[in-house]
């Protein structure tokens, strides 16, 4: 038989039929959707006289256009509350589980899914979101579509695809104190580029990401897409399945276990052929900033900017009021934003809490720490996390998407810096005219302690 | 889905790498619940100041420029998987957009909304440009049939590649949501056999 790669086992089993010389049939297992890229599709459907297929299939939640505030009162503008609005009637007219703003397992999609075990190993899973690639940390094909694809989905459970090609990426080591999964993946993006994926799915390989936990894996497959590839995946294995035991939707007892039987089956062959290969080495990551207006624009947060002379280039640190050579190490820092589909599950703010702790927040900085799910916050409280928070300045948010994509009211002000913990630097994308800085909730909570960007492996030693 | 065949039309030179969907159109146009108007807001950020006001600077804005074809520097429409985009771009009036690279998402919303992503070599997408900035009134041919991209009364012309099922869906004005529909009993077979 020949050596399959896991992408390639989840991938094949999933094929309806192909069409020659041209897309396959994919099936689709679990399709998530949210307020803002499926109102169009329910349209379509409605439009065309096509019934949903399979409903069963389809959970949704309110979370890229909500507050972070006050979400028990009704939402003051006009057209957020209106797409709302619309996500609940869709989804009431069609049979759609809806966890909306306020329900106990409200959040951003890739946290609360997740979470809930609706996500597997072996499974195919979309959203209109292009972080569904998230998912994938569980052994799952999970990928963000476009709106038409929504509705194809809807319409047939399935979609037309070509296969990717595949990737794989392993890094072998042991990661430095103070170096966290966020730093590995703005590590490999800064060596890889924007556009080194697209075309691919990439696969996480090699002993950081075995030792890596969910949440970890999770933050690292999050980010998949800032390199193009439309999905990120790492090998289910015990790690995996003690996270999913016992979740509200995970089979439960004997199905569990014949489950884990079947995903025990799924990782890579020994020998298996990729068709682009990068190998790295824990030693060489340290904690990482970026600098520019796109994801690939890491560095060391020791390191100074590079030297490049590109209209692009030039055009990004010139939005950033950065120049080639400088160092940011202590450079003034008024906004920190810990939260997003990438960093805003208890791990990231157990982190976060273990350096604030005892310590205050700098006068100069307005933090908002938002976290990922209701189950999440609960979390925080429960174990004491929102006290350190609270002793030293901080308030913590409800949960939604909120400054990464600033759709809510959380937007950073025109030429403001934000040492942020979500995934994209773009310009405005934190708010019109605001500057984005990626970084680790670890860098991000040292930031807003500091009132600058500190040297954090200084910090901890 | 309206068809696509065959395109003659100036050109609009954007010669910025890694436009991202956010540029595109930003986040928070994104509230509307139909596909209408996002044309008003495309490059939002680039094309107005922020009190309002026209960038007479950026390239949309100048008169010279005009048409329905767009041409991007590399790797266009990379970031969020906002079909908003694609939506936005056909709202405003193009129909092509050329570019030596695209993101994978923008690209498949690009083709489900009749707007013709079309990639070309970076020799080709740099010689296209200047042709645009010297002169910005030359007529830009895209051929769907034969695959082809030529500037009218001149040399430069290139072949590209597209999935040939997709080229088939433009042509006729198809979509997947038809192709899909009618293989309703293959799907519900693969349903009741499933092995995993």
């Amino acid at each position: 038989m020949s050596k399959k790669a896991l992408f390639d086992k989840v991938w094949d089993s999933h094929v309806v039929s192909s069409i020659e010389n041209g897309p396959q049939i994919l099936y689709i297992d679990q399709h998530l959707i949210h307020e803002v890229t499926s109102p169009q599709a329910f349209n379509e459907l409605e439009r065309r006289g096509i019934p949903i297929f399979r409903p069963d299939q389809i959970v949704a939640t309110a979370d890229h256009n909500t507050p972070t505030l006050n979400q028990d009162q009704p939402i003051k503008d006009a057209l957020s509350r209106k797409q709302l609005e619309q996500l609940s009637q869709n989804c009431e007219k069609n049979n759609i589980t809806l966890y909306e703003l306020g329900h106990k397992y409200n959040g951003i999609v890739h946290v609360m899914a997740p979470e809930l075990g609706i996500t597997q190993p072996g499974i195919t899973m979309v959203c209109g979101d292009s972080h569904t690639s998230t998912h994938g940390a569980f052994g799952a094909i999970a990928f963000g579509i476009g709106t038409s694809q929504v509705a194809q989905v809807f319409a047939s459970q399935c979609l037309l695809l070509k296969k990717p090609k595949s990737l794989r990426v392993t890094v072998n080591g042991t990661l430095k104190k103070g170096v966290l999964p966020k730093d590995v993946i703005l590590y490999i993006i800064s060596k890889l580029g924007t556009n080194s994926g697209t075309g691919y799915f990439c696969e996480y390989a090699g002993s950081v990401f075995e030792n890596m936990s969910m949440e970890g894996r999770m933050t690292v497959c999050n980010m998949s897409i800032e390199m193009g590839a439309r999905g990120g995946m790492i090998a289910p294995d015990q790690t995996t399945f003690d996270y999913i035991k016992e979740r509200e939707f995970a089979p439960k007892g004997k199905a569990f276990e014949e489950k884990v039987a079947y995903w025990k089956t799924l990782p890579t062959d020994e020998g298996a052929i990729f068709d682009k290969e990068y190998v790295f080495d824990a030693d060489d990551i340290e904690p990482m900033i970026t600098y520019g207006t796109n994801p690939g624009m890491g560095i060391k947060i020791t390191e100074a900017i590079p030297e490049e002379d590109t209209l692009s280039f030039n055009k990004s640190l010139q939005y950033m009021n950065f120049s080639a050579g400088e160092r940011l190490i202590d450079k003034p820092i008024n906004y920190v934003f810990i939260g997003s589909c990438t960093n805003s599950r208890i791990e990231d703010f157990r982190v976060a809490a273990s350096f604030i702790k005892g310590k205050q927040k700098a006068e100069n900085v307005t933090a908002w720490l938002v976290p990922g799910s209701k189950q999440v916050e609960a979390q925080i409280i429960k174990e004491g996390l929102k006290d350190i928070f609270d002793e030293a300045g901080f308030q913590l948010r409800q949960p939604g998407c909120s400054a990464c994509l600033a759709m809510n009211e959380d937007k950073i002000p025109q030429g403001e810096y934000c040492v942020s913990t979500s995934n994209r630097n773009f310009e405005g994308r934190q708010g019109q005219g605001s500057r984005t800085i990626l970084a680790s909730p670890l860098v991000a909570a040292a930031t807003a302690v500091e009132g600058k960007i500190v040297d954090i492996t200084e910090h901890l030693n | 889905m309206e068809k696509f065949t065959t395109l003659i039309s100036t050109a609009v030179p954007l010669n910025i790498e890694n436009v991202d969907t956010d540029q595109i159109i930003p986040a928070r146009f994104l509230k509307a619940t139909d596909k209408k108007g996002f044309g008003d807001n495309l490059f939002r950020d680039w094309r107005f100041n922020k009190d309002g006001s026209e960038n007479k600077d950026f390239n949309l804005n100048k008169a010279q420029y005009t048409g329905s074809i767009l041409v991007a520097g590399d790797n266009f429409g990379c970031g969020s998987s906002r079909e908003h985009a694609a939506w936005a771009i056909a709202g405003y009036g193009f129909k092509v957009v050329v570019s030596s690279f695209f993101a994978d998402i923008f690209k498949g919303n690009a083709l489900n909304n009749g707007l013709l992503p079309v990639q070309v070599s970076e020799g080709f997408l740099n010689d296209l440009m200047t042709i645009i900035e010297s002169n910005p009134s030359s007529k830009i041919e895209v051929d769907l049939s034969n695959q082809t991209i030529s500037v009218l009364d001149s040399e430069l012309s290139e072949s590209f590649e597209i999935d040939a099922y997709k080229k088939t869906c433009l042509i006729n004005g198809y979509d997947d949501i038809d192709y899909l529909i009618n293989n309703k009993e293959l799907i519900e077979a693969f349903e009741a056999q499933k092995t995993y």
